[in-house]
């Protein structure tokens, strides 16, 4: 066994009692991600020396007796949508490249508060559009456990990452389902937390009312510690909420005895992979056998949440990234003739396709004339669907649902295919819309070995029960033990097509 | 619905991005079918509901009216492509 | 149709900065004059990944403000986003109100030819000022200073109900005067930090349908305003008196020629995309917070004006000066507090004071003497102590040093000889040395008079009471 197949918990728990330190660990992650990178390509960068320094830190804190927090030592890794403070980051995009941010998120200064060694930027699909990492502006990350197939997206690399033991946890956001659907697609446990519980400052921004940035790791246990160290008010988030985070750890080996667990009939339709409908069917049943109440349940308005989603999103998004001008930070058209031409030609060429899309979709969404007809329209169906969850949530503890409707596709198969992309994240959205924290928990494998992932839906803040359901589901199998093959590639490299054209 | 080529022309103007005569074939092609799939909402009676922009239960959050220390201008000016002095530099503005 | 057949028809949009230490989304200084982009922080700078902050303060002013203007204070308001590109606007976009602005529905009372008029205040509303392009003559570059990008402003959107220039000249004056007593705003138009834009309209009288307007910019002073209406007024019935059409558009006061002119680069097609701001949750204002900023309302300048003419019985000259400005009203009362003459307090306020506080260019806070002494140097002047001119000279040094005006009185020897003894003695001295002066005085050549009274004063070093003076010079010349 390898020090890089512990959890974080484990690791945790050596580094405590003294028996390996944080830089060992670090070094483990850093050699591991120079053998099998090259295949996975999680990474965008690696920050090897600063990731060493907060090691060494660490470890100097636990001789001393002073550890910063219980993760302290305990190398992650973070999505490159995360801004840290001289250390490049891209978002996945052309047009950032070679920023390099004066701050740092939150989310990272908590990090960092809390001694964790950075390890790492990993790969995204640019600005978090996408569903398969494809849409990244540098490569495609590749799934573990099929290196012919996508992670999911767009916190693929992320996903890939912690999959391939690369590193012990990562932060990834979630604005439709970009935290849990790479998850399903990798065998980890994702947690995109309640609307408000994690801060957004300087997070780079996809759709502000739908982002949220959450813990993607191997365990249930593992998410429930990293979430409890970035699950705080921020004074500098208008959006957080003034909500006392539980102690995620405490009631995680609770059980599901006695919970009354919906089951919503509009998750379950036509479309849906048979071997995925199979793999959450039979996790139902094993819910009900570990002492829970099984409640069909229906969340009438399920079926508009994906054109909700795609007027909100992309109109949301138009303005976030009109910042990105080539005038303050970023790429620039320097062959640009006068300012007009400094606008458009810096925008057509920073950004890719898929942003392209959806910036047109959101601009033209919010454009005179169209307002009331599109933005306005989704944002009362949002209401609705927003009231569905209420209703639902007055007969059940949690929802459950599969995560995505399908195991991980092949790269290259859906790129040339916005709207059949588009509804790989017809599972997850509608909870993003409603501002609920949702997890995805490896439940099983198809026949040719691809992981399917289980999404349990929750009421807000309610992190905790979420934790505890899934946990109860975890207890029962051994899926986060099975390490990916690491293979499909490059055997199959061939059949690739490029992500950009 | 069809959106025409001199649409996406427009959304493009006021988008600022230079799309490529291709890129205008495809997108007008692919923004039709999004647009065709978003029309179902049209079918929902939404008269007397509510809007959601927020999906936040947080209050409005003040801050107190107290200066913080900004910037030294090298840092504020370190990533940008064109500077003069402490200012920003963008091709001549004709009013 | 000749000018006097059109009715004007105009209304105001004012920008007022906002008196607050902090910018109204981080917490960089909004200090003015600062090398460029000093002032800057990632969030005014729009970096990635940052967000909005609401300032306390500006929501405080804005209200203040409302009220002031007997608004409808909104209990909940909501923040949009306005898009646009340019290079001052670092996000891409504004942050402001559009459909739900804090404020609604109030009124402005100003003065004209005819009376007094109610101006209707259609809306108010918080948002952020954009940062400063500046042409570099050298380079053929232009350059962004975001110094000023992220300053509260607050915007005043009149109904149009103003008729004519000097109606326009009025609100604006009146408003500005509301603002600064408010302490919302120092009513600075030259460096900016007061600006209107004026929508101009004309119909024919007697017509109830409004014309095409136009919205004039860059009009930093109330001359500007005034002739910058005038002109636009004109241009527009010369347009529709050659059968032409008026195009709406924005228009720009140009100083040097004195003419408005299109912008033509601001009239392709403008369209904001407004729409809620989803990092800034709707505003709510508490109903208790309102009753305070109600009470904590400080005496507009109308009401005290009524004020100081009834309760001092000064006339409405003096008290419109008196009441411009709230320091100087509360000086005022504060010197009223210890002298019951209001008039002749008024006299010395609008004489001498105001002169020093002129010519030494000293704000009133950096006065170095009290209401009290001010009094005390008034009655002493009132008993004979001091001559009336003497007492000027008195002012001016307690001007400049803080001084008792008694000491100041006594070191200078600028005591009035009241004793009538020792006038007597010089009384009779003069009279003795010019004894045919005396005599035509006597034979009724009564303007010599004038020359014994110089005489005497001259003798006296200008220190003797003139009434006594003139008393004892008439008996001695036996009238």
């Amino acid at each position: 066994m390898q020090l890089t197949d512990l959890t974080m918990l484990e690791l945790a728990a050596k580094l405590a009692a003294g028996a390996v330190s944080s830089e060992e660990a670090t070094r483990a992650c850093l050699e591991r991600i120079r053998q099998v990178d090259p295949k996975v390509r999680a990474f965008l960068r690696v920050d090897e020396e600063g990731a060493l320094a907060a090691a060494r830190a660490s470890d100097a804190r636990r001789k001393a007796g002073s550890p910063a927090s219980a993760l302290d030592g305990v190398p992650v890794g973070l999505k490159d949508i995360f801004l840290t403070e001289g250390v490049e980051t891209t978002a996945g995009s052309r047009i950032l490249e070679g920023f390099v941010p004066p701050y740092d998120a939150t989310v990272v200064r908590l990090l960092k508060e809390a001694g964790l060694p950075l390890v790492g930027k990993l790969n995204m699909d640019e600005f978090a559009m996408g569903s398969s990492n494809e849409s990244s502006a540098y490569f495609p990350s590749h799934n573990p456990w099929d290196l012919a197939r996508t992670p999911g997206g767009s916190s693929g690399g992320s996903a890939a990452a912690v999959a391939a033991r690369e590193v012990f946890g990562a932060l990834g956001t979630d604005t439709g389902g970009s935290i849990r659907q790479p998850a399903a697609l990798t065998n980890t446990v994702g947690l995109k937390p309640t609307y408000g519980r994690v801060s957004r400052f300087g997070v780079i921004a996809f759709a502000s009312s739908l982002d949220q940035p959450g813990p993607m790791t191997r365990t249930v246990a593992d998410a429930a510690a990293l979430l409890q160290l970035i699950a705080r008010h921020d004074p500098q988030d208008a959006t957080s909420a003034a909500v006392e985070a539980p102690d995620y750890s405490a009631d995680l080996e609770g059980g599901v005895r006695g919970l009354r667990l919906g089951v919503p009939r509009e998750y379950f339709t036509e479309g849906m992979d048979p071997e995925v409908e199979a793999s959450v069917r039979e996790a139902l049943r094993e819910y009900e056998r570990l002492g829970a109440t099984l409640v069909d349940v229906s969340l009438p308005h399920t079926k508009y949440a994906l054109a909700t989603y795609y007027l909100i999103a992309p109109a949301e998004a138009s303005s976030n990234l009109a910042r990105y001008d080539g005038i303050r930070y970023g790429q620039r058209a320097k062959d640009a003739r006068g300012l007009k031409e400094l606008y458009a030609l810096t925008r057509e060429r920073g950004f890719g396709p898929e942003v392209k899309r959806r910036i047109m979709l959101g601009t033209y969404a919010l454009s005179a004339g169209y307002y009331d007809a599109y933005y306005l329209r989704a944002q009362k169906v949002r209401t609705l669907i927003r009231e569905d969850f209420t209703k639902a949530f007055q007969q059940v503890d949690a929802v459950l649902s599969p995560t995505s409707p399908v195991p991980a596709f092949k790269l290259g198969e859906k790129v040339d295919d916005p709207l059949s992309m588009y509804l790989m994240d017809v599972f997850t959205l509608p909870c993003n819309l409603a501002g609920l924290p949702g997890l995805s928990v490896p439940c099983g494998f198809t026949k040719a070995g691809l992981p399917v992932g289980l999404q349990i839906l929750g009421r807000p803040f309610d992190e905790a029960r979420l934790l505890r359901i899934a946990r109860a589901y975890e207890r029962e199998h051994d899926f986060f033990l099975r390490p990916a093959p690491l293979q499909g590639w490059p055997e199959r490299q061939a059949s690739v097509t490029p992500p950009c054209p | 619905m069809a959106l025409t080529l001199e649409q996406v022309r427009h959304v493009a103007t006021l988008a600022r991005l230079a799309l490529t005569p291709e890129e205008e074939q495809r997108f007008t092609t692919q923004l039709s079918a999004v647009l065709d799939a978003v029309a179902q909402l049209q079918a929902l009676d939404v008269e007397a509901v509510e809007p959601t922009s927020h999906a936040t239960l947080a209050d409005s959050l003040l801050r107190e009216d107290a200066t913080r220390p900004s910037l030294p201008p090298e840092k504020s000016l370190a990533n940008a492509p064109a500077k003069s002095g402490t200012s920003f530099a963008v091709p001549k503005i004709i009013e | 149709m000749p000018v006097s057949d059109f009715q004007p028809v105009i209304g105001l949009e004012v920008h007022a900065q906002l008196l607050t230490q902090s910018k109204i989304f981080c917490g960089c200084s909004t200090a003015f004059g600062a090398e460029p982009n000093r002032n800057t922080c990632p969030v005014c700078l729009g970096m990635p990944g940052v967000l909005p902050v609401l300032n306390q303060r500006v929501v405080e002013f804005a209200v203040r403000t409302g009220l002031a203007l007997e608004c409808t204070v909104k209990k909940t308001s909501v923040w949009s986003r306005k898009n646009y590109f340019y290079p001052d606007l670092p996000k891409g976009y504004q942050i402001t109100q559009y459909d739900q602005p804090i404020c609604e529905h109030g009124r402005l009372v100003i003065d004209t030819p005819q009376g007094e008029k109610v101006i209707r205040v259609r809306r108010i509303h918080m948002e952020e000022d954009a940062g400063k392009n500046v042409h570099d003559t050298s380079g053929g570059q232009s350059l962004v200073d975001l110094n000023r990008a992220g300053v509260p402003l607050l915007e005043i959107v009149s109904e149009p109900d103003l008729r004519d220039a000097d109606e326009a000249v009025e609100y604006l004056k009146t408003l500005r005067d509301v603002l600064v007593y408010l302490g919302v705003n120092d009513g600075n138009l030259e460096e900016g930090s007061f600006r209107c834009d004026a929508n101009v309209s004309v119909m024919p009288k007697g017509s109830s349908t409004y014309g095409q307007r136009c919205e004039l910019k860059n009009l930093n002073s109330f001359r500007f305003l005034k002739q910058a209406i005038e002109y636009e007024i004109s241009r527009q019935v010369d347009v529709i008196e050659s059968g032409g059409k008026v195009d709406q558009e924005t228009r720009l006061w140009d100083v040097n020629k004195g003419v408005t002119r299109s912008m033509r680069s601001k009239e392709e097609a403008h369209d904001y995309r407004y729409f809620p701001e989803p990092d800034l949750p709707p505003l709510h204002v508490s109903d208790a917070a309102i009753d305070a900023a109600a009470k904590a309302l400080p005496e507009l300048p109308r009401a005290k004006l009524t004020r100081f003419t009834s309760q001092y019985g000064l006339p409405a000259y003096d008290a419109r000066i008196l009441t411009a400005e709230r320091p100087l009203a509360d000086f005022f009362e504060a010197c009223a507090a210890h002298y019951a003459d209001a008039k002749k307090l008024s006299n010395w306020f609008l004489g001498e004071l105001m002169r020093l506080l002129k010519e030494e260019g000293t704000p009133l806070s950096a006065l170095r003497f009290t209401p009290a002494q001010l009094a005390e140097l008034l009655g002493a002047v009132d008993k004979g102590t001091v001559s009336a001119n003497a007492g000027k000279d008195v002012l001016g040094e307690m001007f400049r040093t803080g001084k008792a005006p008694a000491d100041i009185i006594a070191e200078k020897g600028l005591a009035q000889v009241s004793d009538t003894g020792a006038i007597e003695a010089v009384v009779d001295d003069i009279l003795a040395k010019n004894a045919g002066e005396v005599e035509k005085y006597r034979a009724g050549k009564k303007q010599v008079f004038g020359f014994f009274v110089g005489q005497v004063m001259r003798a006296m070093k200008g220190k003797g009471n003139p009434a006594l003076v003139n008393e004892l010079l008439k008996k001695k010349l036996g009238d």
